[in-house]
């Protein structure tokens, strides 16, 4: 046990290959239903959002409402593109060209529009999410209102999981990078970030566009997963649920988002029959955090897998003693 | 050969003329104070220096390895990029970040990895963010913060504070570095130990510095120079000693002599 | 000609509506510098109220009118009382979200009170339900009711804000709080008296709409929501006049593309003009661009 606290790669590899195996195994043998499955899904992408939303007002400080409009750009690239290729491959190129397109209207949207400060800005994002909302309401190709159905549906546990972990693992690493902490310190104080050299433009622009990328990504799983999408599943309300997330979670926390993602998913699943009383919950829940508890469950903390090498000191420790 | 030379600079906000044709110059490794009462435009000059204001006329020029460099109209990161570093009068820190974050943070303009590689956490990563952290600490040594460097920025007294910010200035690896009001809110003692410390990075680093003070105890032992300004117009300029005796500096910041009846 | 005519008047009744609902908007960010995302839902609640009024008490369109009105200042008066006062100096994402804590509350809460389905107003009788014709030009007796209520109701607030004391500790709160509070302001009267203000209005704005529209569901804020925080936008936001120039000036958008264009894309185009003139001039037709000072 002691050598391998020298390989954090290596024991971050290990608890991965293990998460997949148990919850594939869960699913083989039957544990978790068909229906334990679709929440399954719906957990793994709100995660992609919401860590990706994270991003970008979390540690960026960039206010965004209009999240929910990549998430349809790369639902809509997608769908149209697996309707037309049924194969895995063409899932694929399916997912990548949805989160492309997604960046890119990210990127276009974000110059003009990072210039405004936080209020402004979010109404702009919000005003964003609905024009793409109004253009794929309108055009002949994704079938106005109708939407798109029949969609293949590849997503698998496996695909979640790459997905869901990548997604995780890249903005976990960005975040500790030289490029990460450039954006949290445009967060921070954007006067004092551009007098110490950072192009605060450049990151607040390179943070939306990989938050964009990531929505799409997840855009495109939530196509192949349900095989239906209409314009209405996008809307503000999809924003704001991705939002009560990250809040919940605490802005600037990837493990926060993770874990309110799954604190969400029960209590909407507890709640399903009530639709109604889930919406106004959520709404004091959302009131009641941001008075007495505004930092949400984690702060910008994060939970460090330094608690795997904690319990492996632990397991050292008895051994030698005992 | 100067370093920075400011020609005629002029900022007007509306109709009101913060700063008036001012023009200055700076040699290479000089210290030079600037001075005057409260309001003067001080930091007016500091701000279009650096590229927050945009002057409403005249040039300001920085020279360096031979080549000139207009610095008026370019964006303040462009400017720092240029060799450019400041502290400001109300310290700006990134108080929820730790002490060695904020220094790292000023050393990213001269980092080398891209995007991708951040991503991946790919070896370059590993290589330049050890080399990273060990010049952060070299630099936290100096300013003897280098226990604390896990610390966050806002939990540190006030004077550290300040100390924390010139480090993280110089940390941007600057040829001329802006100091406004340093000694803000330091006893003597404190006072005193950061006049050496100004001196002592003004040579370890070779840089040309530019201070803004109202302590006349700092300016008048470390500055070879001292620029006075009043209503953002300059109204004096020369050593210590002249400043001192001139007499629209003193009626400047004491008012005019009252008549004897 | 009388198409154009006609499309001038559709768009002075439906601006009407959207400058009564922007002056909200508009004196609230003023004064706070909040977005109050739950505006557009005390707008519905004052729909609701005055539906109830008309056609269970059977009241006349002006008791209704008042009735909702005074509702929907209690209501706005207790929204800030609870939930922005405690925030009054938090960071400025944590308010924004807690007005949208407060906008989803209003809406499911009246949803599940009084159910999803749309109600319908009852109909106008009497003088009120006239109209007058003129070849194929029709102006009913509600667009002018809603043109002439909505006069009135701005004059009334020209005046407070201009010629009244407290109108003047709103602009002197909205200028500077701290100043104003050492200058012995009750700075939480005034900014209660602005969001009383403001909520009446929009209950004013609701009632209206419901006489002419005819029909309100819960979710009926969001829409006219949005656009008329658009208004405030484009006049400037933080200043009346411009919230009662932007009403107008989107409400004669909507009618015009939607007359001459594609009515489907006449939502988007009322974005567009929003991410436009937060690009082109962020402050607003009449705004004033003030300087983070360094």
């Amino acid at each position: 046990m002691g050598r391998l606290n020298e390989h954090p790669a290596i024991k971050k590899a290990i608890s991965l290959v293990m998460t997949y195996a148990i919850v594939q195994l869960l699913i083989s043998a039957n544990i978790i239903s068909d229906y334990l499955q679709v929440t399954l899904s719906t957990i793994c992408i709100n995660i992609i959002l919401a860590v990706s939303l994270n991003l970008i007002t979390g540690i960026t400080g960039q206010f965004s409402l209009g999240h929910a409009g990549f998430m349809s750009i790369g639902a809509y690239v997608c769908a149209l593109i697996v309707l037309r290729m049924p194969t895995l491959p063409g899932f694929l190129l399916g997912v990548f060209a949805g989160a492309a397109a997604a960046a890119l209207v990210g990127c276009v949207v974000g110059l003009p529009t990072l210039r405004l400060r936080g209020d402004y800005l979010a109404i702009a994002t919000l005003g964003m999410a609905e024009i793409i909302r109004v253009v794929f309401l309108n055009l002949k190709i994704t079938n106005g209102a109708a939407g798109l159905s029949g969609i293949p549906k590849f997503v698998n546990w496996f695909w979640l999981f790459v997905f869901t972990a990548g997604t995780i693992l890249a903005i976990s690493n960005f975040i500790r990078s030289s490029h990460g902490r450039a954006c949290i310190s445009v967060r921070e104080d954007e006067i004092a970030a551009d007098a110490m050299g950072i192009n605060t433009t450049k990151y607040k622009v390179m943070a939306f566009t990989f938050g964009a990328f990531c929505a799409g990504i997840a855009g495109a799983l939530y196509a192949s997963s349900f095989y239906f999408i209409e314009p209405s599943l996008f809307g503000f309300m999809k924003s704001i649920d991705v939002l009560v997330i990250v809040v919940l979670g605490g802005l600037g926390s990837i493990s926060g988002s993770v874990l309110a993602t799954v604190l969400l998913a029960v209590i909407s699943t507890l709640l399903q029959s009530f639709p109604e009383i889930r919406m106004v919950l959520y709404a004091v829940l959302l009131i009641i955090i941001m008075l007495f508890r505004p930092q949400g469950l984690m702060g910008s903390k994060e939970i460090s897998l330094n608690v795997f090498s904690k319990l492996g000191d632990l397991f050292a420790a008895r051994k030698r003693r005992g | 050969m100067a370093t920075l030379k400011i020609e005629k600079l002029s900022k007007s906000f509306g109709g009101l003329m913060a700063v008036s044709n001012v023009s200055m110059s700076l040699e290479p490794g000089e210290l030079v104070g600037l001075i005057g009462p409260n309001g003067a435009g001080k930091t007016t000059v500091f701000n279009l220096l650096t590229g927050i204001y945009v002057p409403t006329s005249g040039t300001i020029t920085l020279y360096r390895d031979g080549k000139e460099i207009k610095l008026q109209g370019q964006k303040p990161y462009s400017i720092c990029k240029n060799g450019v570093a400041r502290t400001f009068q109300n310290i700006r820190l990134f108080k929820d970040l730790t002490v060695i974050d904020n220094v790292r943070i000023a050393m990213h303009k001269n980092v080398g990895y891209g995007f991708l590689t951040s991503i991946f956490h790919l070896p370059p990563y590993q290589k330049e963010e050890k080399v990273l952290t060990e010049k952060c600490m070299e630099l936290l040594k100096i300013f003897k913060l280098d226990h604390k460097k896990d610390e966050y920025a806002r939990n540190l007294p006030y004077g550290e504070q300040r100390h924390l910010e010139i480090a993280r200035a110089l940390a941007t690896d600057p040829m001329l570095l802006l100091l406004d009001e340093p000694a803000a809110g330091m006893n003597p003692a404190e006072t005193s130990q950061l006049t050496e410390l100004i001196c002592w990075i003004r040579e370890k680093f070779n840089l040309t510095v530019l201070l803004i003070e109202h302590d006349m105890s700092l300016v008048m032992k470390i500055c070879e120079r001292i620029y006075v300004l009043d209503y953002g117009m300059v109204i004096a300029e020369g050593t210590p000693d002249e400043i001192r005796s001139n007499k629209r500096v003193i009626e400047a910041y004491l008012g005019e002599a009252v008549n004897d009846v | 000609m009388e198409r154009l005519l006609q499309q001038l008047i559709n768009g002075i009744s439906l601006g009407s509506i959207y400058a009564l609902i922007a002056l909200g908007y508009t004196m609230v960010y003023g004064i706070i510098k909040l977005i109050n995302f739950a505006h557009c839902d005390v707008y519905m609640i004052g729909a609701y109220v005055g539906y109830f009024c008309m056609s269970y008490f059977r009241l006349g369109l002006l008791p209704s009118l008042l009735i909702a009105m005074v509702v929907c200042m209690l209501l706005g008066v207790a929204i800030e009382k609870i939930a922005y006062k405690p925030l009054r100096n938090a960071a400025r994402i944590t308010v924004l979200i807690t007005a949208i804590g407060v906008s989803l509350f209003l809406e499911y809460g009246t949803m599940f009170f009084v159910r999803a389905e749309t109600r319908t107003y009852p109909p106008l009788t009497g003088w009120l339900a006239m109209t007058f014709k003129s070849g194929n030009l029709v102006i009913s007796m509600q667009q002018i009711v809603i043109v002439g209520i909505t006069i009135i109701l701005m004059v009334l607030l020209q005046f407070i804000v201009k010629r009244t004391k407290t109108g003047k500790a709103m602009r002197a709160v909205s200028l500077d709080q701290d100043a104003a509070e050492l200058m012995g302001i009750n700075v939480d009267t005034t900014i209660s008296f602005t969001f009383a203000l403001g909520s009446a209005l929009a209950g004013a704005a609701g009632v209206l709409v419901g006489i002419y529209y005819n029909s309100i569901n819960p979710l009926m804020g969001m829409a006219p929501g949005i656009k008329a925080f658009i208004a405030a936008v484009f006049g400037g936001i933080g200043i009346i006049p411009g919230a009662m120039i932007g009403g107008y000036f989107i409400g004669m958008v909507e009618v015009f593309v939607s007359g001459y264009g594609n009515s489907m894309f006449r939502d988007a185009v009322v974005y567009a003009i929003l991410i436009l003139i937060l690009i082109v001039k962020p402050a607003g037709l009449l705004g004033k661009n003030v300087r983070e000072k360094v």
